[in-house]
């Protein structure tokens, strides 16, 4: 069997509050620093609460997206009087999480996010390396009692607008209504956090984990909610997709239902929808991501030693 | 009055359907528009004319519960009469007060004659409550009536009638401008989020009591009976930090989703961020609602509590219009007085 020996990871960064009205992240950091949580093993950890004036106006942003702020363009544009605070915080968050793409970048950035998609726990990822993909199969197989699931984006890394595309490995997680402290969901993504702590430890240690295979969802397209000529939605998704997350869909499949009553079908290529009514995405026109499933093998690996 | 005597009441002539009270409350919102839409060119639905409102367009264009203030805590006799009884409002003053006096010269004036007869006000919730009404009083046969005729029409759905024991003095929400009024109350569905089977439920409720208006003014007679309601008794707030106020756990899982399901004394209430289990403390089993209402954290309501009660409601029958005519010369006479 193959095997791969890999750098040593020294330091994590775990952020919550990326988007201020997703708020398990905000708390999972909060106890963190409460439990002053430095140190697991030789890894560093830093806590970041990354958009704290969007997380006291309960918002997802105040003036533009902060996780859409952290494409190279964007990281290396001027500040003037009239940058959006997000912009200027991206910056100031590349300063002290990377800079992108550097040596000095932090190994593994956890930013920690919400949908109101019935997405179980998920994994995002720009590119799945054998240290994401090892983190993941390692959380899959200790939180087996739920959906954990990896969905990767194919955008080239200048491109990858995303937080976690600051650290040399990077990934989202999380289920739940914005605004809304849920326990379960807060349960859920505390424990991924620290199963990821001691995934850090025992690598560290010399640990070898065992490679083997993983399904993830890789981003196709789009498919935007149908409108009237002022831009306004006119129709809601249909029950039979709506909470169907990453249950294949097919041609002739309901999708939508308008509110004078009509049902709109599917029609295109067998594909596993996501994000299936994410309350942020109406405004950037997007109903649901639809994506292909692929089987990704992965070799064991333990820290490279001296 | 014998037992199957039916009460009179008079026609309901003027009724208002409300969205958008809260700006992302979105059921409400695409359910008008999408009413106003059907409805173009077509004023009345005999035998009542019917008013479709969207009741804060400028927090609906935001996305927003509110822009400045909550609207829907705006109607009170004294914010409606404000600082300056006839005067116009201070350029600085929030744009829901304006918003509010607008929405009491058209649906009302709050306690006059001329307000509308009905107001049904359209609103989601965050918590897991099914249908609700929501309404001041235990004893407004109209809206109990209304309530037991879509519990009969919908029985799929589960549904609630909530009161609130607040005095006409002390309303302070949209429907209190009309003679008679209800919040509508549905969900689970996030704000900022249309749910299709939660816009399907609201668009029926909405029909099934336009359908029974339409009824009533024709002069069915509505058979009395038991109806159960859940009176508010509580608020519970989170635990917070004695410095930062912010909250320091959140509903218990075992809690989380079960609105209505009876809360025993010591049963587990909330789960700090740190693990532990805080439980229920008060001396009687109540029964919960609003639980993790997201719009509620501001407000210091983790969750309300109410006791529940079966009312009877007698029959009730229109009021022929020469009776009706009686009775506004009464109603003038103490005005006058």
């Amino acid at each position: 069997m193959e095997h791969a020996s890999v750098p040593p990871l020294f330091n994590v960064a775990i952020c919550g509050g990326t988007h201020g009205n997703e708020l398990t992240g905000v708390y999972v950091v909060r106890e963190l620093q409460k439990q002053k949580m430095e140190k697991v093993g030789s890894v560093s950890i830093t806590t970041v609460e990354t958009n704290p004036r969007a997380v006291a106006a309960g918002r997802r942003y105040t003036e533009m997206d902060l996780n859409r702020c952290f494409t190279d363009v964007l990281l290396s544009s001027p500040i003037t009087e009239s940058t959006p605070y997000e912009l200027r915080r991206a910056q100031e968050l590349n300063a002290q999480l990377g800079p992108k793409g550097s040596a000095e970048a932090v190994d593994l950035l956890i930013d920690l996010h919400n949908t109101t998609s019935n997405m179980g726990l998920c994994f995002i990822f720009y590119s799945l390396d054998w240290i994401t993909l090892h983190i993941y199969k390692y959380i899959q197989n200790k939180m087996s009692s739920m959906p954990v699931r990896a969905i990767q984006l194919d955008i080239p890394i200048s491109n990858a607008y995303s937080l976690e595309s600051v650290g040399k490995h990077g990934f989202e997680v999380g289920p739940q209504p914005n605004g809304v402290v849920r326990a379960d969901v807060f349960n859920m993504v505390k424990e991924a956090v620290d199963l990821t702590l001691a995934w850090l430890q025992e690598f560290s240690s010399g640990h070898t984990f065992e490679g083997g295979t993983v399904e993830a969802y890789t981003l196709v397209k789009s498919v935007d909610y149908p409108r009237d000529s002022a831009g306004k939605i006119t129709a809601a998704i249909h029950q039979d997709l709506q909470d169907n997350d990453f249950k294949l869909l097919r041609s002739g499949d309901p999708i939508f239902l308008t509110f004078s009553g009509e049902t709109l079908k599917y029609e295109g290529e067998d594909l596993y929808p996501f994000f299936v009514n994410e309350c942020a995405y109406y405004e950037k026109k997007i109903a649901f991501h639809l994506a292909q499933k692929k089987t990704y093998s992965f070799p064991s690996i333990c820290v490279k030693k001296d | 009055m014998q037992v199957d005597e039916p009460v009179l009441l008079p026609r309901l002539s003027r009724v208002a359907v409300c969205g958008g009270t809260h700006g992302n409350e979105l059921s409400g919102v695409y359910l008008v528009r999408e009413m106003l839409k059907t409805q173009k060119g077509k004023v009345d639905r005999e035998p009542a004319s019917v008013l479709m409102v969207l009741s804060n367009p400028r927090a609906m264009q935001q996305c927003r519960r509110y822009s400045d203030t909550d609207l829907n805590r705006c109607f009170t006799h004294a914010t409606l009469k404000c600082l300056c009884p006839s005067g116009p409002i201070s350029e600085g003053a929030p744009y829901e007060i304006f918003r509010s006096r607008e929405l009491n010269a058209m649906l009302g004036p709050k306690g006059s004659r001329a307000a509308v007869d009905l107001i049904c006000d359209l609103h989601n919730t965050t918590a897991n409550m099914g249908l609700c009404f929501i309404a001041y009083s235990d004893c407004d046969w109209i809206c109990l009536h209304i309530f037991k005729y879509l519990q009969k029409q919908m029985s799929d759905t589960p549904m609630r009638f909530i009161h609130f024991d607040v005095s006409n003095k002390e309303s302070y929400s949209l429907d209190s401008i009309g003679k008679h009024g209800f919040a509508m109350e549905i969900g689970p569905q996030p704000h900022g989020c249309v749910k299709s089977n939660i816009y399907t439920a609201m668009k029926e409720g909405v029909e099934h009591m336009l359908n029974w208006v339409g009824c009533f003014n024709s002069g069915c007679v509505f058979e009395g009976g038991l109806v159960e309601v859940f009176t508010m008794v509580k608020n519970i707030d989170y635990p917070r930090d004695g410095e930062t106020r912010n909250i320091t756990a959140t509903i218990h899982p075992h809690l989380q989703d079960r609105d209505f399901c009876l809360l025993q004394p010591g049963d587990p209430l909330f789960q700090t961020f740190s693990g532990e289990t805080l439980t229920y403390k008060g001396n009687e089993p109540l029964y919960p609602f609003f639980i993790n209402e997201c719009a509620y954290y501001e407000k210091g309501i983790a969750l309300s509590l109410a006791r529940k009660k079966c009312v009877t409601v007698p029959s009730i029958w229109v009021q022929a219009e020469e009776e009706e005519r009686t009775s506004e010369r009464s109603f003038a006479s103490e005005e006058e007085e």
